[in-house]
């Protein structure tokens, strides 16, 4: 599915001084599988899944990205999207005056035109995206407002899991969707991320908490500090971490 | 904004640049007392109309260009314009369509401007201008069925001079400005409609204007009376050649409505803009005023600014009948070199008058656009109300948005409300749509019309649609 080979990333700030923000990251993610990738403040998680999905701000300075046989960093990020990549932003952004419903059958029907298929008409979508929205526990008023504009942030976070039903991603990335939510909303999220999982599907979950990870089982836990990832394991990695902070496996690093 | 798609984007033509040769009835370049009457004598005017543009003329000659304007160009040398021209008709003007030149029925099909009336927009009526004379008007005979007038100014001053006499410069003086005085010395044509009491008219009326003759103002006059409880929906297009010099268009347009009466005002404004370089394009310099001179009557203006190289304009409404309505909805795009210095002007001087502004700015390229607003409540009018928005949306990073708002309260009831956000067409929002798999040009699109939204819903329909491909194809190459 995903295949990186010692990416390395850096960005250019203010002043117009690079700054290294990937260090040589290696990460496989095969079919069905679900990756936690979990970490400090600053130690490039977000980096990591804006540059999957083509965020042009950042430089590769070094490494590859294959997904499924193509090579991902060649592709614009609409191609990426229309590949089956689907990034749940940390802050979505508002776009107003374009109705949310327009705006995710218009994504929709872009992505179904990339595979040939005929655009869903109107009312399959009302359709489908009525039922998707009883499972992400949103009203269907939200539909006929601006993308995402006066949402608060649950809602926000809510709406981006409608979009990842909607869509049918191969690859998803949840870049800290657990970030600011109360437990339902929570529990909402990992409903949504559970009833899309199958063998052909992959998850790679950026979060702080372990919280998440006892509703979203994952496969395999990383652990990224400074740009690389420093230590893998099954998912009790993440309740170790939960009792020893990361300042554990920091002051293995610099052993 | 490093995305590779704006920066590409303003390199699209200019769809309408062409040039219609004909052969035309043309006057020297300069302006004195002997052109405007000759300007009158052409026209067959009556006494009154020529004694009316002399007076403007000799106060016009007393008065200097304005230059609070938010814009830059150099002067302009008024000696240098030719101030009327024509294309060549049989004697009496051509009776109906058989007798207009192919040729002109050719550049209006070109334009989409159906002149036939079994045309694809057959709800509508038009009044085709052509540099300084109306060439045809459609559908009048349907329109006289209901009472309605619609002609062409010069045929309403010959067939129509009492009311002529009656409106004419009654909204906007030819003391108004510079440009209203130079206008009312030397306009040649456009559009005149009466709409008698209680008609509600019965389809869209629309002037076209095409300015095609180099070298030459273009000087019209739009005058609609709406008389007690009737309606009326007007809209106007614009467009002219491409070409190296620019070119003067100072228009006026006077709205009238009576007690109960309703005049909403449509513009499609898309002169040529001049080319990447700032060179050519139309300075349009136009005064636009309407009067709620009846109770409960309601003056709406929508316009959609794309083109133009400069735009000094501010269709403005007199709120004098007690619990009138004016409304203001405005886009105004700025790519490339363009200026824009553009608002309204919302006088209350009734009680319970009620006025909303929503003015969308978007600059693109080195574009400059400026919101000028004036809000005034005059002690008379008890519990006026005015909600204000003005919005500006920044492509790029070489462009500027400018809002100068002013408001003027002397009545303590009055509720005056004023917003204004400025924002850049954010990278994260594209990034956000083409994650979604939209592709960018497609996002860039979204997003600007989400901007203008508010606007694009007051427009008739066809007309909405119209407007929101123009302003794809003025955005197109717009950003670097």
């Amino acid at each position: 599915m995903l295949d990186i080979q010692n990416l390395q990333a850096s960005i250019q700030d203010e002043k117009q001084k690079t700054k290294e923000i990937l260090r040589g990251i290696n990460l496989q993610v095969r079919p069905g599988e679900v990756h936690a990738i979990m970490g400090p403040n600053g130690s490039g998680k977000s980096t990591l899944a804006n540059v999957l999905a083509g965020k042009e701000d950042y430089q590769i300075t070094n490494g590859n990205i294959l997904f499924n046989k193509h090579d991902l960093l060649s592709l614009e990020p609409e191609q990426r999207a229309a590949e089956g990549l689907f990034l749940a932003f940390q802050y979505p952004v508002e776009i107003p005056g374009v109705n949310n419903m327009y705006f995710l059958r218009s994504a929709l029907n872009s992505i179904r035109k990339h595979h040939q298929l005929p655009p869903l008409d109107a009312m399959d979508f009302l359709t489908l995206v009525k039922s998707k929205m009883k499972e992400v526990g949103m009203d269907e008023k939200f539909l006929s407002r601006s993308v995402n504009e006066g949402f608060s942030g649950g809602e926000k976070k809510r709406n981006e899991v409608l979009q990842m039903l909607m869509l049918e991603p191969k690859l998803a990335i949840l870049d800290e969707t657990d970030s600011g939510l109360d437990i339902d909303a929570l529990q909402m999220v990992a409903k949504g991320v559970n009833s899309l999982r199958s063998k052909e599907r992959s998850f790679i979950v950026v979060t702080h908490y372990q919280r998440l990870l006892d509703y979203i089982v994952p496969d395999v836990v990383h652990v990224m500090v400074k740009g690389q990832i420093i230590k893998s394991g099954g998912k009790e990695l993440a309740l170790e971490l939960e009792k020893k902070g990361y300042g554990w496996l920091e002051d293995q690093e610099s052993v | 904004m490093s995305n590779q798609y704006i920066k590409q984007v303003v390199k699209k033509n200019y769809e309408y640049g062409f040039v219609t040769a004909i052969d035309t009835d043309t006057f020297a370049p300069g302006l004195s007392e002997e052109v405007v009457k000759e300007i009158s004598k052409r026209k067959n005017e009556p006494e009154f109309m020529l004694e009316w543009r002399l007076r403007a003329y000799r106060h016009w000659i007393t008065l200097k260009t304005p230059t609070w304007a938010h814009v830059n160009y150099p002067e302009i040398d008024y000696q240098n314009i030719i101030y009327y021209s024509a294309p060549k008709m049989k004697k009496d003007g051509p009776k109906d369509l058989s007798e207009v030149d192919p040729k002109l029925l050719e550049t209006y099909k070109k334009l989409g401007i159906p002149l036939h009336e079994h045309a694809k927009l057959a709800g509508v009526a038009v009044d085709a201008v052509f540099d300084s004379v109306s060439v045809a008007t459609t559908f009048k005979e349907k329109l006289a069925e209901a009472g309605v007038i619609f002609c062409s100014f010069s045929e309403a001053v010959q067939k129509h001079p009492d009311l002529i006499e009656k409106y004419l410069g009654t909204i906007v003086s030819y003391r108004d400005n510079f440009f209203a005085a130079l206008n009312a010395a030397v306009f040649s044509d456009g559009s005149f409609v009466y709409i008698p009491k209680g008609v509600r008219c019965p389809m869209e009326l629309s002037t076209y204007f095409r300015i095609n003759a180099a070298n030459t103002g273009q000087f019209e006059r739009t005058l609609i009376v709406a008389e007690e409880g009737s309606y009326v929906s007007y809209l106007e297009g614009c467009t002219a050649p491409m070409r190296d010099e620019n070119q003067l268009h100072a228009a006026v347009v006077e709205l009238i409505a009576m007690d109960n009466a309703q005049i909403k005002y449509s513009t499609v404004q898309n002169w040529y803009p001049g080319d990447a370089q700032g060179r050519g394009g139309i300075y349009n310099f136009v005064t636009k005023r309407g009067a709620c001179r009846g109770v409960n009557s309601k003056i709406s203006w929508t316009q959609i600014e794309t083109g133009s190289a400069i735009t000094w304009k501010y269709p403005s409404v007199i709120l004098q009948g007690d619990n009138s309505i004016g409304e203001f909805y405005s886009v105004a795009l700025t790519n490339n070199m363009q200026q824009a210095d553009t608002g309204t002007k919302m006088i209350h001087i009734g009680k319970n008058t009620r006025s909303t502004i929503i003015s969308k700015g978007i600059s693109a390229g080195k574009g400059q656009n400026t919101y000028r607003g004036l809000v005034r409540v005059l002690p008379t009018a008890n519990n006026a109300r005015n909600y204000t928005q003005c919005d500006s949306l920044l492509l790029g990073n070489k462009c500027g948005a400018h809002t100068f708002p002013y408001i003027e309260v002397k009545n303590p009831t009055a509720k005056v409300e004023h917003e204004a956000c400025t924002s850049r067409i954010g990278e994260e929002q594209l990034f956000y749509c083409r994650q979604r798999g939209l592709r960018e040009e497609d996002a860039v699109s979204m997003i600007v019309n989400g901007f203008c939204k508010q606007v694009f819903k007051e427009l008739p329909m066809e007309f909405a649609v119209e407007a929101q491909k123009l302003l794809e194809v003025s955005l197109e190459g717009s950003v670097g």
